[in-house]
């Protein structure tokens, strides 16, 4: 057992094909960001996953707190009024 | 007794690509498991990958020129040493890191010339291999070479083991763009690569890395040559021995 | 909020099929089982390509070859996936490698038995990765997020691995006699501990209750052991190779395969470290880490080094 540190961990975003977003799909450790993006495209792309490599170093993540769920969240729930289903129209209307 | 067969120039000079993938290929592949770090186990064994697919197109294509029922496999495993056609650097053992880095430093900064000029091949199978392996190759020397920097220019330990490692390997380096008569009569009939018109690229790019990498090139070294000729350093017997262990104790059997 | 609301709040998540994700606040208890767990089969991975990669450079063909190089590098990055999925725990990757290099972690004990021969290669791919593959699909529906997401890769990159490996068999088993026997020899050898990766029957499982109640796993070792059975037998049946067990027979009432009694005492003798090739396992696993030090100290100088690099030239162009 040594004293020796991981290298940093990296949180990985792939872009499929064109038009999508990147998305998360998993973690990996790496020196630098260079390394991160070459080490995420061998582990996460041998299969023709992606087209596009975003990597972030993971201790810059900031996120919300799962406690505050209610208070951020459901406040949103009620504004129904947001959806087109909200919105009484004559069945005779189509495409709207 | 098949030794020191020899080929029909096209057929030589393919094989010299062939053997170079296959026993680079299969080196890297021993590592496969025992990788310094589990993300650069799988960048490595990709490299590895990579190389036996690109051994497999020569090796398919070597054979169809050949005919005689030759295949991929027969040529892989039913060959002798005197009868493989890859440089000596290719051979060399795994060592450290550093010697692993460094050999496919040495490898792909020549391999990415030689296929960026394959490609314009008159042989149209080999200039779509070229193509189709320099996507790949050009990969291989960005990995190769910033390993070489990262660690040349890491800590006091590892400048020391790149550098005894560059000079162990060193030598094998001058084969790879030695010309000899099969490749001046290749690159004369537009089919092979005219190495004499790589080599300063090459030069420039490898002292290029290397000075950042914070190593110095060996001076007024003796370089080796004779694996494009079937002579080879001790280490290819056990290669094959390994290799071809089950073609040679099951002959003539599907796997 | 206090602890039993919370505790409440989670239980009923599970209830509801709600995943636990990384921040939410979890049971302690239920927190170090899926570190054991994940680590476990993160460990389980890595160690798992030392019997494999023992025939990466005898591969009998071209394509046979590249095959195996593929499987074994998938487990390679399975294993990755994996101890990220425990990661997001809050225990790091060099903390589970330690206690795999100490001894203190364990791995499945199926990875400490020897490859003698080629087939044994079909073998592993067949049965191995056949058990594996009916825990993972389980696994998908586990209740910890990051190792349900984890599993869903695993098991889309699994699919041809167990293919991979029964073709050798069947390559095997419609060859010359001595390539049946070898096949024969392989499925010997590997029958036996192949159902022992199901771990211990149900009765005397010491974690299997609880992670049944929070959904950690969904199935109970014998459910999965007999699903294999059940699977497998036919699949020997069609390249006419014998399942080592002369209980072996079909149930009608059940609607499953009965088989044979499992030498549990073999069993406790592997995990103990008495197994042929346990020594040989962590020692290989150190030897590469021991080896790979300097090149981890090196890539990490250098990156500190560029990153200072990067400071200065930064406060260069302020000044």
């Amino acid at each position: 057992m040594s004293n020796e540190k991981d290298w940093p961990l990296w949180e990985i975003f792939i872009r499929s094909r064109a038009g999508l977003n990147h998305k998360h799909v998993g973690s990996l450790h790496a020196a630098d960001a260079e390394m991160a993006i070459e080490n995420a495209r061998d582990v996460y792309t041998r299969r023709n996953e992606g087209i596009s490599i975003w990597v972030v170093e993971s201790k810059y993540i900031k996120a919300s707190n799962p406690a505050d769920e209610e208070s951020l969240f459901e406040p949103a729930s009620d504004k129904i009024y947001r959806h087109p289903t909200f919105y009484d129209l004559p069945d005779e209307l189509k495409h709207m | 007794m098949k030794s020191y067969t020899k080929y029909d120039p096209l057929v030589e000079y393919v094989l010299r690509s062939a053997d170079n993938t296959l026993i680079l290929g299969h080196r890297l592949s021993e590592l496969c498991g025992h990788g310094p770090v589990l993300e650069q186990d799988i960048a490595i064994t990709n490299i590895s990958l990579d190389l036996l697919g690109q051994s497999r197109m020569y090796l398919q294509y070597a054979a169809q020129q050949i005919g005689n029922n030759e295949t991929e496999d027969t040529l892989a495993f039913l060959r002798d040493g005197m009868q493989f056609r890859n440089c000596q650097l290719t051979e060399q053992p795994n060592g450290d890191f550093a010697h692993t880095i460094i050999r496919s430093f040495i490898f792909d900064s020549y391999h990415f010339y030689f296929c960026q000029s394959l490609k314009s091949s008159t042989d149209s199978s080999l200039a779509e291999i070229a193509a189709k392996s320099l996507k790949e190759v050009t990969y291989h020397r960005k990995f190769s070479s910033e390993w070489t920097i990262r660690l040349g220019d890491g800590t006091a330990e590892s400048n020391e083991r790149m550098q005894k490692a560059l000079e162990n390997l060193w030598p094998y380096s001058g084969e790879l763009t030695e010309e000899d008569a099969v490749d001046a009569k290749m690159a004369a009939e537009g089919i092979g690569v005219d190495l004499k018109d790589i080599s300063g690229s090459i030069n420039d790019y490898r002292n290029n890395i290397l000075e950042r990498a914070g190593l110095k090139v060996p001076e007024k070294v003796f370089m080796h040559s004779g694996g494009k000729k079937g002579l080879h350093t001790e280490h290819h017997g056990y290669i094959l021995a390994e290799m071809q262990f089950m073609q040679r104790a099951y002959p003539g059997l599907n796997w | 909020m206090s602890e039993s609301s919370m505790l409440k709040r989670f239980e009923d998540k599970i209830q509801r099929e709600i995943k636990i994700e990384p921040r939410d606040w979890m049971p302690d208890e239920y927190r170090k089982t899926l570190v054991r767990q994940i680590s476990q089969h993160a460990h389980s991975e890595i160690v798992g390509m030392l019997p494999e990669g023992n025939w990466v450079t005898r591969a009998p063909s071209m394509r046979r070859k590249v095959a195996l190089i593929a499987k074994v590098q998938d487990e390679a990055g399975h294993g990755l996936y994996l101890y990220s999925a425990a990661e997001t725990l809050g225990t790091s990757r060099k903390e589970m490698i330690d206690d795999l290099h100490s001894g203190k972690a364990k791995y499945s004990s199926i990875f400490n038995y020897p490859t003698l021969s080629w087939a044994d290669i079909g073998a592993i791919g067949w049965l191995v990765d056949g058990a594996a593959i009916i825990n993972q699909v389980m696994l998908c529906r586990t209740s910890y997020g990051p190792y349900a997401r984890a599993m869903v890769r695993i098991c889309k990159e699994e699919s041809f691995h167990q293919r991979q490996g029964y073709e050798i068999m069947l390559t095997l088993a419609r060859g010359s006699e001595e390539q049946k026997a070898m096949a024969q020899d392989a499925l010997n050898r590997w029958w036996w501990p192949s159902l022992m990766m199901f771990g211990p029957p149900d009765h005397e499982s010491k974690h299997s209750a609880q992670s049944m109640a929070w959904k950690i796993k969904r199935k109970s070792n014998d459910e999965l052991r007999q699903s294999f059975v059940d699977a497998t037998v036919p699949q020997a049946k069609l390249i006419d190779l014998v399942i080592p067990d002369p209980d072996l027979k079909w149930n009608e009432d059940r609607g499953h395969y009965d088989f044979g009694e499992i030498d549990w005492e073999e069993f406790w003798n592997v995990v103990k470290g008495n197994g042929p090739c346990n020594k040989q396992r962590l020692e290989a696993r150190n030897k590469a880490h021991d080896e790979g030090k300097w090149v981890r100290e090196a890539a990490a100088a250098f990156a500190e080094k560029q990153a200072t690099r990067r400071k200065d030239v930064q406060q260069k162009i302020a000044s």
